[in-house]
């Protein structure tokens, strides 16, 4: 646990002195609950089309593969007309892309950033080294199976594959969006247990919360 | 490089020179004279230069070795200098007082092959890893394979091939 | 003065017309924008998908009264400005809550929504988000003088604080614009124009790959939409001021929309066309060019 993380007593500027716990303080540790659709089924489809045609990338790129997504924005690519946009917070982002191998370091933050983000949400997992190591599978530090820590709406296979697999991709899970399965959040609030467990496997100085949002 | 090294031979006890290249070449100095020696070559030689500083695992003879490798850019030459360490005692003197680079080669040695560079500055925080609770992932001793076949879970269904006799399988039929 | 309770209903379809005009417009101008990068750019219909989205977010969390109150004053400062001003000149109609005093209003309508997103992001907890609004401030701030001089302006010329009274004066053809009958004031606008219209080159306020990206950064879900649904509205309810100052306001919606779109096209002409500028280089660049026009403007009448 880093010293700045751990709990102590702060002097205010008016001499008052107070304990401060920045785990406790800063975040709320609340986990998350399944919430499902709560209007009429008409509107959730309508609110299915939505969501499939406004697909709101956070821009992280984890591993190699961020480099394929950065194409996408160019004129010969040209995501945005498939509704397709990147957004620096998570807070507004509702994709996101597991971009080719993941260390344990970047997992933790990749962990933080999904959990900001709100329900409902996808994630897409890029290059074969999400699906089983890919050519990372007897490294040290990356994990082998995404799905084993988030819920992963679709794979896209190759290593890496080009920005026109990770365009098929989305327009993929478009469908998967408009047909109403792509509950990831929901997934991960059901078994948010299991998925701590194996998080925290992996991840061996948990410094943080164990639900961030 | 040969008037080089001949200058310096006669100042330090040097090992052999080893000429990788016409501008690149290797020697082998014990670790009380390596201060003197780059100091010499930093101030003198005009080696100002610290490229990189990285360590072999001798695992055979019982050695770590730390490989300086300094560069000159007005002559457009590179020096590596050589030092042997024992793998049970592998602690080296800081030169992040002479390059200040260093002490961020000294931290990732630390974590990597677990050699101790006492006072360099933040040698003992995590580098690159976080928590790590293993013996430094990149000693030979360290299986790399076991760790990440106990730590990750597997999918199942994966499989390898020898890519030489898979591709003769697939394309020439052979084999069949 | 007398109020027509009807007045209600018609306004609310002055707004209705308006979003969803301003919708198209934003993503015709999109298109326009991408089409200038060689890009197939946005469909038509992207914003209203990307409004109901976020709508349609389940959850989303708070930091407090002011979070809330953030995108609501941005909101009340893009729906107040448009139904102060009046829309069609001279239709019981679209004529809106227009009264009096409804250039001054309309002057602080235009601030309002800035002001809102100030406090609103000031609670938001993200460090960066009192930069971004600083920022964002400073730059509307400068940007707005030369607007207010031009208001002034053109309120000395024609010796009313009525918005109506000032379509009035301009109308029985296009020389009696305010753009011929007092060109320094329309030039001082203008400039201030391309500044409060969030396009570039004087958007880095909002660019959202700055570092403080400023005051959206936390806001999300119906928070992030109510945003969306104002930054349809307020840019139209911009142009219409303008439009009724400067241009001889609109006696019909087709002339409405045509002279919407073009004073839409000017800010985004000069944008597509130049790199952005930082908010200290924005700033010098009002107060050296904008702003004399609007003195001088001030003076000559």
């Amino acid at each position: 646990m880093k010293p700045e993380l751990e709990k102590r007593i702060v002097k205010g500027p008016d001499g008052f002195e107070f304990e401060v716990d920045p785990i406790r303080d800063y975040f709320c540790e609340t986990p998350p609950t399944v919430m499902t659709a709560a209007y009429s089924a008409i509107i959730e489809k309508l609110f299915n089309w939505a969501r499939a045609e406004s697909i709101w990338i956070l821009g992280f790129g984890t591993g190699c593969g961020a480099i394929e997504m950065r194409p996408l924005m160019t004129p010969r690519f040209d995501a945005y007309r498939y509704g397709v946009q990147w957004r620096p917070t998570p807070r507004q982002s509702n994709l996101f892309i597991i971009s080719g191998y993941l260390s344990v370091k970047t997992l933790k933050r990749v962990i933080r950033s999904y959990e900001q983000m709100q329900n409902p949400k996808y994630v897409v997992g890029l290059g074969s080294c999400t699906i089983n190591g890919g050519m990372y599978w007897d490294s040290y530090n990356t994990i082998k199976r995404l799905d084993d820590y988030l819920p992963v709406d679709l794979y896209i296979a190759g290593c890496m594959p080009r920005p026109e697999a990770l365009l098929a991709g989305i327009v993929e899970l478009k469908k998967i969006i408009r047909a109403g399965k792509a509950e990831g959040a929901n997934i991960y609030a059901e078994k948010f247990e299991w998925y701590k467990a194996n998080q925290k496997r992996v991840i061996h100085d948990w410094d943080m919360p164990d639900y961030n949002w | 490089m040969q008037a080089l090294y001949h200058r310096l031979k006669a100042l330090f006890p040097l090992g052999e020179l080893t000429e990788q290249r016409e501008n690149l070449v290797f020697v082998t100095v014990d670790a009380a004279h390596l201060r003197s020696l780059l100091l010499q070559l930093r101030d003198i030689e005009g080696f100002t230069h610290l490229v990189l500083l990285t360590a072999v695992d001798w695992i055979e003879t019982g050695e770590f070795q730390l490989t300086y490798l300094l560069g000159n850019r007005a002559k457009r030459q590179d020096i590596g200098v050589r030092v042997m360490l024992s793998r049970e005692q592998a602690t080296m003197a800081t030169i992040h007082d002479l390059w200040p680079t260093a002490a961020t080669y000294q931290r990732e040695l630390r974590e990597m092959f677990g050699i101790d560079f006492p006072q360099s500055p933040g040698v003992n925080e995590e580098f690159i890893l976080e928590g790590w609770n293993d013996i430094p992932p990149y000693r030979r001793d360290f299986n790399t394979l076991d760790y990440a076949e106990a730590t990750y879970n597997d999918r199942p269904g994966r499989e390898s091939r020898d890519p030489a006799t898979y591709m003769r399988e697939k394309l020439y039929g052979e084999g069949h | 003065m007398q109020f027509d309770w009807m007045q209600i209903p018609y306004s609310l379809l002055t707004l209705f017309i308006v979003l969803n005009y301003g919708m198209l417009l934003n993503a015709l101008i999109a298109k326009i924008a991408a089409r200038v990068g060689r890009r197939h750019g946005i469909p038509i219909w992207q914003n209203y998908a990307d409004l109901l989205k976020n709508y349609g977010i389940r959850s989303s969390i708070t930091h407090g009264v002011m979070f809330y109150l953030g995108p609501v004053f941005r909101l009340a400062g893009g729906v107040g400005l448009l139904l102060f001003v009046p829309t069609i000149f001279g239709s019981e109609m679209f004529s809106n809550l227009s009264f009096a005093g409804d250039l001054i209003l309309a002057l602080y309508f235009v601030f309002f929504g800035t002001l809102g997103m100030a406090l609103g992001a000031g609670e938001s907890g993200h460090p960066h988000a009192a930069i971004g609004v600083s920022r964002g401030l400073s730059q509307v701030t400068t940007a707005e003088l030369p607007f207010a001089l031009a208001v002034f302006a053109v309120a000395l010329q024609y010796q009313t604080l009525s918005v109506t009274d000032i379509v009035a004066a301009q109308q029985g053809g296009f020389l009696n614009w305010t753009l011929f009958t007092n060109p320094f004031a329309v030039a001082a606008a203008m400039l201030g124009f391309l500044g409060s219209m969030m396009r570039p080159p004087f958007d880095v306020v909002l660019a959202p790959q700055e570092i403080p990206i400023g005051p959206p950064t936390e806001y999300h879900s119906s928070y992030l939409a109510l945003m969306q649904t104002n930054r349809m509205i307020f840019p139209i309810a911009k142009i219409v001021v303008y439009m009724n100052l400067f241009f001889g306001g609109a006696a019909s919606w087709p002339v409405f929309f045509i002279k919407v779109f073009f004073i839409y096209m000017v800010s985004v002409l000069v944008g597509v066309v130049f790199p952005r500028f930082h908010v200290e280089q924005s700033v010098r660049w009002f107060l050296v060019w904008a702003v004399p026009f609007g003195i001088i403007a001030v003076l000559m009448v």
